[in-house]
């Protein structure tokens, strides 16, 4: 075997995991030094997917085999383009977020940067592993890694996070257990753990009842861990009530990352007739995302609180992802991809404007939020930005994505879903200019004042501080760079990694 | 009928075995409305895949892999692999305990905590003061 071997694939992984384990210690020795140790740490995570991307688009998917064991034996790391593409946006948005977190913990959570510094860089290393691992019980501890951590950081504030992550606790573990199930019962008849091995043996074990009922538990567990409708129960109480930088870090990356082991499993360790033809549970998540789409949305529009309706969008954005997923073919695979993506780059940005209110105002429920657009006119515009992303103004990435969805619905001749996609779109239209509105027209109030008369009184700028500011920018404009440059990423990404046998 | 369903109980039970545990937990889970009972129904829900999948390993007539001259045969080591158990589930689910361990931990400190902060475990009056604190 002439596998392209390398060692970065594990260094995205291990700097982060590595880092985690000595931040106690060194926090307890010197302090000061801990943020510029994370930092590098996610520097080092992000440099190394970066090169590992590189290699990935000029030579093919990159092996590593753990202690020199080759596979199906050993553990094995492979990044092929869609792993890379995930690998990038997660280490980009990892480290955005931590250098945001820094202000923003120091107000929310003072005094508890260590534990949350070591606990961050652990659900990094979890999320990295999950993409970068070809095994599927590695991938189950790098899941229960994750989970942890998340647990962690979502209780790290207090109050009603702590019951909050205690809900998420039961339901994130029954449903990594399910997972747990999936890999016992295709281990029981295939024998192998690997996940190239396992495509190879599994196409003649499809009739089998095992690996059917595998199959059922594999995408029940992955289901909860997305947070897929009507399995989304734990999100939005763990989302709203953790501190604004968890919030942002969970919500662009957790549920994404169970979306990509999801299409791993489904298309590329099985094969897509599988999952197509001889049961058809591509239809079916094609109906329960369309199903999530909408009520998630409604649900938003129907929040007062500003985490809480965020939350629940997420719910309806792991929608379109499960739904381009569930049309099964190439336009539909693309579309889901490209808005995993986005929305981690949007719902992160949301999120971190969310945390700037509350860090310059406190404030969150919606109706408050008049004149911020004077007191923080810069967060105000990337919350615009990342708002036209949601909906899908052109030319941000969330419009591509849902253009590719749409053609994906057209190509499986699936005119409801085409009908769902857009109204999706409008009712997020609905909840996202409702906040739009108390942001920028300070008088216009539920009696309909139309929002021209002046200012009562002249509001002082007050925006958050550079380190803030500054990743929200950068995550702004990569949202409208995914836009601009999507047929690059779809042409060096997704089509290497397009799983043979979808429909065109 | 009857006969049908005795063997396909004998025939499986191990699977009989888990699902019943399974379901066990899975009730205490939803059933309960004390926290630290629903913890412990996350528990049996987890053990229970845990014993079922080491129950995978189990062959008839074979011992435990770990090779010995001189083992059941007069010379040299045994190394034919029908002889031994399977020994790879069982380092698997050492790791899923050890998962399951730390889930529990993380578990506990949190109800620790929220017993600190509300002064109750039983759920309906835990949503009642969360929601009085705001």
């Amino acid at each position: 075997m002439n596998a392209h071997q390398s060692v970065v694939p594990v260094l995205i992984v291990l700097a982060p995991l590595l880092t985690s384990f000595m931040l106690p210690v060194l926090g307890w020795w010197y302090r000061p030094a801990v943020f510029p140790l994370v930092l590098t740490a996610l520097a080092v995570s992000c440099g190394a997917a970066i090169v590992a991307a590189q290699d990935v688009v000029m030579n093919g998917p990159v092996h590593y085999y753990m202690g020199g064991w080759a596979p199906p034996w050993g553990i094995e790391f492979r990044v092929d383009a869609l792993s890379a593409l995930m690998l990038l946006f997660l280490t980009i948005i990892t480290l955005l977020v931590g250098i945001y977190s820094k202000q923003s913990i120091l107000k929310e959570i003072p005094s508890k940067e260590v534990p949350f510094y070591t606990v961050y860089l652990l659900l990094v290393a979890g999320l990295a592993g999950q993409v970068a691992t070809a095994d599927m019980f590695n991938l189950y501890v790098f899941l229960e890694i994750t989970s942890l951590a998340s647990y962690a950081l979502v209780s790290i504030g207090g109050g009603a996070a702590v019951v909050s992550a205690f809900r998420y606790v039961i339901l994130g573990t029954v449903g990594a257990a399910f997972y747990l199930l999936a890999v016992g019962y295709l281990y029981s008849v295939t024998g192998s753990l690997n996940m190239a091995d396992l495509s190879r043996i599994l196409p003649d074990l499809y009739e089998s009842t095992t690996v059917l009922v595998g199959f059922a538990f594999f995408v029940i567990g992955i289901s909860i861990k997305m947070a897929l409708f009507p399995m989304h129960t734990w999100l939005p109480g763990a989302y709203s009530n953790a501190p604004s930088a968890v919030s942002a870090l969970i919500a662009a990356t957790t549920t994404k990352v169970a979306a990509y082991v999801l299409v791993r499993v489904m298309f590329f360790v099985f094969e897509p007739r599988f999952s197509i033809e001889m049961i058809p549970v591509t239809t079916l998540l094609g109906w329960i995302g369309a199903a999530a789409m909408i009520l998630g949305s409604v649900m938003a529009i129907a929040q007062s609180d500003f985490k809480r309706l965020l939350a629940y969008s997420s719910v309806a954005q792991i929608g379109y992802i499960v739904l381009g997923i569930g049309l099964a073919n190439t336009a539909g695979f693309t579309g889901s991809i490209l808005h995993l993506v986005n929305h981690a780059f949007m719902k992160g940005g949301l999120f971190l404007v969310a945390g700037a209110i509350v860090y310059r105002t406190g404030l969150r429920e919606i109706r408050e939020f008049r004149n911020l657009s004077r007191k923080m006119p810069v967060t105000a515009a990337t919350f615009t930005i990342c708002a036209f992303a949601m909906i899908g103004i052109p030319p941000t990435g969330g419009f591509f994505s849902k253009f590719y969805l749409i053609l994906g619905a057209i190509d499986a001749g699936n005119w409801v879903f085409v009908g769902v996609i857009v109204l999706s779109s409008v009712l997020a239209l609905a909840y996202l200019a409702n906040v739009l509105r108390y942001i920028y027209f300070p008088n216009d109030d539920a009696t309909g004042g139309g929002g021209r008369q002046p200012v009562p009184e002249a509001t002082q700028r007050d925006e958050v501080p550079w380190t803030m500011l500054g990743p929200m920018l950068a995550v702004t404009a990569i949202i409208v760079l995914l836009g601009i440059f999507n047929g690059e990423v779809v042409d060096r990404f997704i089509e290497p990694a397009m799983p043979a046998g979808l429909a065109r | 009928m009857v006969d049908a369903v005795f063997d396909f109980v004998i025939g499986h039970f191990n699977t009989v075995a888990y699902i019943i545990l399974m379901m066990i937990g899975f009730y205490a889970m939803t059933g309960k409305t004390n926290l630290v009972k629903k913890l412990v129904g996350l528990n049996i829900f987890q053990w229970s895949i845990i014993l079922f999948i080491v129950s995978l390993s189990a062959k008839r007539d074979a011992t435990i892999p770990i090779v010995l001259a001189g083992h059941d045969h007069v010379t040299g080591p045994v190394l034919d692999a029908a002889d031994y158990v399977n020994p790879l589930p069982h380092v698997l689910m050492l790791t899923a305990i050890v998962v399951g361990v730390a889930i529990t931990g993380v578990a506990l400190a949190l109800l620790l905590r929220i017993h600190r902060q509300y002064g109750t475990l039983e759920e309906d009056e835990l949503r009642d003061r969360v929601r009085a604190s705001g």
